[in-house]
């Protein structure tokens, strides 16, 4: 992990950080005889020509479990139906992720990009070898055949071998250690719009998330942990909660208490009925307003420098004209759709976890931790994540479902209620941000300073990835973004907020960012009375691929084209996540303030598309996401104690509030770039200069605040 | 005391407080998973079910309440012609992403196409607000939905 080469992998690579992995069985060295088939640790082929993958990368929702196999059968020449999927055992040193330092993690959007040359590899060696076997069997040159459709042919004879009558020959074979990939012109897959393998079980009620299992015997807790952040039990009475039919045990920690019972209703209905008190301990009296005071105070000083081009401080003082701003970001939660949960039973020689995880090894060294048993007497079992978005690339619910499964005979299943999974998250952090940039006399901006102040997710989640003050992460999208400008200068603050933890959340760092950079880079436009389009068009010379999406966007979108009063366009660009994104958002702005998002319409160049519906899909997913977040989405706290509780106080968007989204996908050659994230950071901007084009507020704070768009009636 | 529940044509005596929600007697008690849990409070229609054929959310459905009802879940939606227009039309639209909350967007949308054929944007709205997805898939589920009712009104102009 603190290898070098991949930290600096880490840093210059994928930044920012959100993808995420599994885990699987061994595969490990050639065997012979009646063996299987294992050239590498993702493939294996048995004797009954069954193709199995071991899964790097966990399902959440991405497409992974579709798009990582498309990869294999491409140069397997199989069909998609065909491959079976695994997921990989808790196992950093075979199955981490390069692009994330080596952590066996799904996240920031990494999952394609990462697989892109391995994954392919290892099937074509597959290939290699097995057309290798056949051509030994017949006494031919491996030149003179070719696999096909599951089966070795050899063109002139027409003779056909299956892969399974391969795979034992193929098992003695030396493994090449490089092979020719297929080129790009050969593809039959990969471009094209597979079926989602995971689609069937998911419409039918048959998928298994880790909240469905059911290990024979298992019970149900539910729990309240703790309302403030660092605070602890002090008393419980438990008489009533004993006395609830099917309640069987409550269990007591430092800072938590839990029930355990036959059924969810039975554990709900009992810890409703504890009396607890607690200890709030040393954050108390913390509140949201605090925590913003410090980072805006903070901004006051000079930070570690990120990103130092001219000479800023001269060309601000001698820009004809000059714009200030400072901007806000909140606390968010993760609100999957499936609770936390994770059911563990602990005996005195072992332990299972089931659990689905972004992090599968990092799930099972929790446990040991927890029991203090050996790694490799943790079982971990991997499941279907029921949204991710960041909160799964965290251990604290297998750490605390360890905590409690320890204190219960038998397998326990500990479930989150909503409450908890909202008060309890960890969230993406609040930022706070200044900004000050220098205008020639023409408007073309001539000098940008960005400062802002915040958590580093990465100084905790992957501290070497943290250096000098900075992480990849935390500034991802504030520097070396699209435009070209002589003069710029990024610092940035590490300030670690009391009292809240924080994590990844779905378009990481850039969730930030990038509604700043795009946000102010309007208010540029605004100052120099241009179009926000034709302004940034005339920054993009260096950055031709994100220069040819907006205009498409703009194009796509109608920019220019009249709308009803109180409706407007905005517009983002970025080059993150490996990919460039351009997005124009159309919205109407009512009398009460109240705001919808009618029509998005986005343009992705994400380089070579594997699979271009998830990409799609993804799309629409991040666009949705971030407009929960651009319109409602905010955790505050007061009294030490997050307010937020439920959908009905942390509201998401709705089917009726949904706005038609339009994807168009450019052509391109380039390695593959992430696709999971980049529409969440991108909406939110792309919403705030909406609604400045609509009623000439510029929201500076997010969420928005429809009291400041009130007009009267 | 023990409470008869009808479900999905077969019935259950279950052993549980008459206060129980439905949803926690399908998971728990009688294993059928397919039902999902997300805020306990009917905000987000993940649990949701067919009660005599009308969409409820389980979990807030006391056991008690049934009296006699009968309830479809997830699991047999497939073999109400509605349940099954509506799971092709997501297979065909590939609706799903993490698919957490599909279970019960889809029993809400049979609920809908069963009672009402052809329904407007507006209806779908109407019938479809209430089930949250954060995956963010309300577009494809609005076209899967329209996919369903053609199909649907197609076979039974077929049959009439």
């Amino acid at each position: 992990m603190t290898d070098l080469s991949r930290r600096n992998f880490l840093l210059t690579a994928a930044g920012g950080g959100m993808m995420l992995g599994l885990s699987l069985p061994p595969a490990g060295a050639q065997a012979a005889g009646d063996k299987p088939f294992v050239p590498n640790v993702f493939v294996r082929i048995g004797k009954d020509g069954q193709i199995v993958l071991t899964m790097p990368y966990v399902e959440m929702g991405q497409g992974t479990y579709t798009s990582i196999p498309m990869l294999i059968a491409e140069e397997l020449e199989v069909a998609l139906s065909q491959v079976k999927l695994e997921h990989a055992p808790p196992d950093e040193k075979t199955y981490g992720n390069p692009l994330l330092a080596g952590v066996q993690a799904t996240g920031g959007s990494t999952a394609v990009m990462a697989s892109w040359q391995p994954l392919r590899q290892a099937g074509a060696v597959a290939r290699t070898l097995l057309i290798q076997a056949a051509a030994k069997r017949w006494n031919v040159d491996p030149v003179s055949c070719r696999a096909q459709e599951g089966e070795v042919l050899h063109t002139a004879s027409g003779r056909k071998l299956k892969y399974g009558e391969l795979a034992a020959d193929a098992a003695s074979l030396p493994v090449p250690k490089d092979v020719p990939l297929k080129a790009p012109k050969d593809f039959k897959l990969i471009g094209t719009p597979a079926k989602r393998l995971d689609a069937p079980a998911k419409v039918n009620g048959a998928a298994l998330y880790g909240i469905d299992v059911r290990p024979p015997g298992v019970k149900v807790a539910t729990l309240a942990q703790s309302p403030v952040f660092g605070g602890k039990l002090r008393n419980v009475d438990d008489t009533a909660a004993r006395a609830v039919k099917g309640v069987r045990q409550v269990v007591k920690l430092d800072d938590c208490v839990a029930v355990v019972a036959d059924h969810m209703g039975a554990a709900k209905k009992g810890l409703a009925a504890l009396k607890v008190e607690w200890d709030d301990g040393p954050h108390a009296n913390l509140t949201t307003q605090d925590i913003a005071r410090e980072l805006e105070q903070a901004t006051r000083n000079a930070g570690a420098v990120a990103e130092d081009v001219g000479d800023t401080d001269k060309a601000l003082a001698s820009a004809a004209t000059r714009v200030e701003a400072s901007y806000q970001v909140p606390f968010l939660a993760h609100a999957t759709m499936e609770p936390m949960n994770c059911t563990v039973h602990v005996r005195r020689d072992g332990c299972d976890v089931w659990v689905g995880t972004q992090v599968a090894a990092r799930a099972q060294a929790a446990a040991a931790k927890v029991t203090g048993l050996p790694l490799e007497k943790v079982v971990l079992h991997q499941h279907l994540i029921g949204g991710g978005f960041g909160r799964r690339l965290e251990i604290d619910g297998v750490t605390r479902a360890t905590q409690i499964a320890q204190k219960v005979d038998g397998p326990v299943k500990v479930v989150w209620t909503r409450e908890e999974d909202i008060q309890h998250d960890m969230y993406r952090p609040l930022w706070f941000d200044r900004l000050s940039a220098g205008l020639d006399e023409s408007g073309k901006p001539v000098a940008w300073n960005h400062r802002f102040a915040g958590s580093s997710v990465i100084a905790r989640w992957l501290p070497p990835g943290f250096n000098n003050g900075l992480d990849p992460d935390s500034i991802e999208g504030a520097v070396k973004f699209a435009y070209g400008l002589p003069n710029k200068r990024v610092e940035y603050l590490r300030v670690e907020p009391p009292g809240i933890p924080t994590t990844f959340w779905r378009s990481v760092g850039p969730s930030h960012t990038i509604f700043v950079v795009e946000s102010f880079m309007d208010e540029l436009a605004a100052a120099a009375k241009q179009d926000p389009v034709a302004y940034r068009l005339a920054l993009l010379d260096k950055t031709p691929r994100a220069k040819a999406a907006l205009a498409l966007a703009a194009e796509k979108a109608g920019w220019g084209r009249k709308l009803p009063e109180g409706s407007g366009r905005g517009v983002s660009v970025q080059t993150v996540f490996g990919s460039c994104f351009a997005t124009v958002a159309e919205v109407a702005v009512a009398k009460d303030g109240s705001v919808r998002v009618r029509r998005v319409v986005a343009v992705m160049d994400c380089g070579t598309v594997v699979n271009p519906d998830t990409v799609r899909a993804q799309i629409e997913s991040a666009i949705n996401f971030g407009i929960s977040a651009a319109l409602y989405g905010e955790i505050t706290l007061k009294d030490g104690r997050v307010e937020q509780s439920n959908f009905d106080n942390y509201q998401v968007l709705r089917m009726d509030e949904a706005p038609v989204i339009e994807v168009h996908i450019v052509k391109s050659g380039e390695a593959p770039g992430g696709m999971g994230e980049p529409g969440t950071s991108a909406i939110v901007p792309a919403v705030a200069n909406a609604i400045f084009a609509a009623t000439g507020k510029r929201l500076r704070k997010m969420p928005v605040d429809t009291e400041l768009l009130k007009r009267p009636a | 005391m023990a409470y008869l529940v009808k479900i999905n044509g077969k019935t259950h005596s279950v052993d549980v407080d008459g206060d129980t929600p439905l949803l926690w007697v399908l998971r728990d008690v009688l294993g059928m998973t397919g039902t999902k849990f997300g805020c306990g409070m009917a905000l987000c229609g993940a649990c949701t079910v067919h009660v005599d054929g009308n969409a409820v959310r389980s979990c807030v459905t006391p056991v008690d309440s049934l009296k006699g009802s009968s309830v479809t879940t997830i699991e047999a939606v497939g073999s109400t012609p509605a349940g099954a227009k509506v799971q092709k039309a997501w297979l065909d639209r590939e609706v799903v992403q993490c698919g957490y909350c599909q279970s019960g967007q889809i029993m809400s949308a049979a609920a809908l196409l069963a009672a009402n054929p052809k329904p407007t944007d507006a209806d779908i709205d109407d019938a479809m607000a209430g089930n949250i997805c954060r995956c963010g898939t309300y577009g494809r589920i609005r076209e899967a939905i329209k996919q369903a009712a053609q199909s649907q009104t197609r076979s039974q102009g077929k049959g009439g």
